[in-house]
């Protein structure tokens, strides 16, 4: 596993509890009653796309699906209105994760802008359905807010991929 | 390395094809949709999940509750004593009214059976906290404490000292969910207090427009000043007889909400060239600041049908011998 496919560096495989409490964090943090606030970042689905980047093989639509029906259910919105946009989210982020490995993380962020904004157009597409209109563009705000999100994301959940294996007492670094 | 780390890929997939595996889930979520949206098959479903959910979203809300919590304990005396001592004299106003209140009431009662009314339907009420308001920038909503175990049922009004707040449109069984007066697709019907004209009033939302708009929403957030939001009374003819500080309450011609409720005062009215008149009104209630809320509805639910007990005889088999005659004849 590298930072990006073209860096030299080597970091240590990523620990499954650690995926897993990280995801359990971000949908915790999307249950925070931030009130109706504009642009509060959709946490779990950034965090998703992360995971499903990283980890395409075992993060995917599945947790995708399980995540977008907790928050439906937390948020009180219409069930499957998440799940459906973090299902199709998923999908992408796994389709395209060979290719984005490839660009540095500015980059990254750039493919994942549009993802994010395809998921919240299926969310308002699906209200719009629901008989609630669709919504103002103040709705789109949390996926930009996102994307500038993405590189302190990287590092943060790298954390612990960047701990050498062997560590020695005399060179910390 | 552990068998149970990610980094064991398998070199050849087995099992259903990502397409496939897409289009399973997403039928899923349509279904559910549907299912949701059109016939309402998820009450139940969501009702359980929603109970096995509610400690987590408690322990997310708890940090910033101990943010305000923590606002709020350093608030200086002297605010404390000028709050008191609002509340002593609002308590002495309505103190009055209060104690005739109940003579007023059985003198109502009376003149309703001499007129030969219909006598007014009991009232029920039950109070509730509001725990949090819910995270979605297109609505504006709030989570109440109570639930269907304290008897609340979807359509109540929910209401504050001063006026009407919002309207329950969700319950689960330990908390509720109440849109506020000012949601974009809440609607009251109302009535001006002057002159009994009748209208439907509809929430603007949060009306931010521009980018601009968005950056002084979130100052205002921030020193906490945010304003309660605006209402509209829609559809009221451009020559209609309503001026600013005009009272409105509830018309209660929905028969869901109790008449009389005071819901909004007008603030500006702009006789467009239009058809309609823009009448931009003020909520009374603390729409998105009280704490402590009252739930009022009608009790007019039909009693519960007796239940057959076991002990009884069946019920004569009318049909079989009606179809027996039809069939002699």
């Amino acid at each position: 596993m590298q930072l990006t496919n073209r860096s030299n560096r080597l970091l240590r495989p990523a620990k499954p509890w650690f995926v897993y409490a990280s995801l359990f964090l971000a949908l915790l943090l999307d249950y925070v009653p931030f009130g109706s606030h504009p642009g509060i970042p959709n946490w779990a689905a950034l965090v998703l796309v992360f995971w499903c980047i990283r980890e395409p093989v075992y993060i995917g639509m599945g947790m995708g699906f399980f995540l977008g029906v907790m928050i439906d259910i937390g948020r009180g919105t219409a069930m499957g209105e998440h799940a459906l946009a973090y299902v199709i989210l998923a999908f992408i982020a796994n389709g395209l994760a060979r290719r984005i490995m490839w660009f540095p993380s500015l980059l990254q962020a750039l493919h994942v802008l549009p993802m994010l904004l395809l998921a919240q157009l299926v969310m308002a597409c699906v209200r719009a359905f629901g008989g609630n209109g669709f919504p103002e563009w103040v709705f789109f705000l949390p996926s930009f807010v996102s994307a500038v999100l993405w590189l302190p994301l990287t590092y943060l959940l790298l954390l612990p991929q960047f701990q050498p294996i062997d560590r020695d007492e005399n060179r910390p670094i | 390395m552990p068998a149970s780390d990610f980094q064991t890929y398998p070199v050849f997939r087995r099992g259903v094809s990502v397409k496939i595996r897409l289009l399973i889930y997403a039928t899923i979520c349509m279904v559910m949709l549907v299912a949701d949206l059109r016939f309402d098959y998820m009450k139940s479903l969501r009702g359980y999940l929603h109970m096995v959910i509610s400690p987590m979203s408690k322990v997310a809300s708890e940090p910033l509750k101990l943010l305000g919590n923590a606002t709020g304990h350093f608030s200086n005396l002297a605010a404390l004593q000028d709050e008191n001592a609002k509340l002593r004299q609002h308590q002495l106003d309505g103190a009055e009214r209060l104690l005739r209140f109940d003579e007023l009431e059985q003198e109502n009662a009376k003149l309703r059976e001499l007129l030969g009314m219909r006598k007014k339907l009991p009232v029920k009420s039950i109070t509730a906290e509001v725990l949090y308001s819910v995270p979605d920038s297109s609505s504006r909503k709030v989570i109440l404490d109570k639930g269907k175990q304290a008897g609340i049922t979807h359509g109540l009004a929910v209401v504050d000292a001063d006026g009407m707040l919002g309207q329950v449109t969700r319950v689960y069984p330990n908390q509720s969910e109440v849109t506020l007066i000012t949601d974009r697709n809440q609607a009251v019907p109302v009535r001006i207090v002057r002159n009994g004209l009748r209208g439907v009033m509809f929430g603007t939302g949060q009306g931010l427009r521009t980018l601009s708009d968005v950056s002084k929403h979130w100052q205002q957030a921030i020193q906490s000043d945010l304003g309660p939001g605006s209402l509209e009374l829609r559809f009221a003819l451009a020559n209609a007889d309503i001026q600013p500080k005009d009272r409105l309450v509830t018309s209660g011609l929905d028969g869901i909400f109790l008449p009389g409720l005071p819901v909004a005062e007008v603030e500006s009215v702009d006789h467009g060239a239009g058809p309609f008149a823009r009448v931009i009104c003020r909520p009374l209630g603390g729409v998105g600041k009280s704490l402590r809320v009252l739930i009022l509805g009608r009790t007019e639910l039909p009693p519960p049908p007796p239940k057959p007990e076991t002990g009884d005889p069946p019920p004569a088999p009318l049909p079989k011998t009606t179809r027996s005659t039809r069939g002699r004849n």
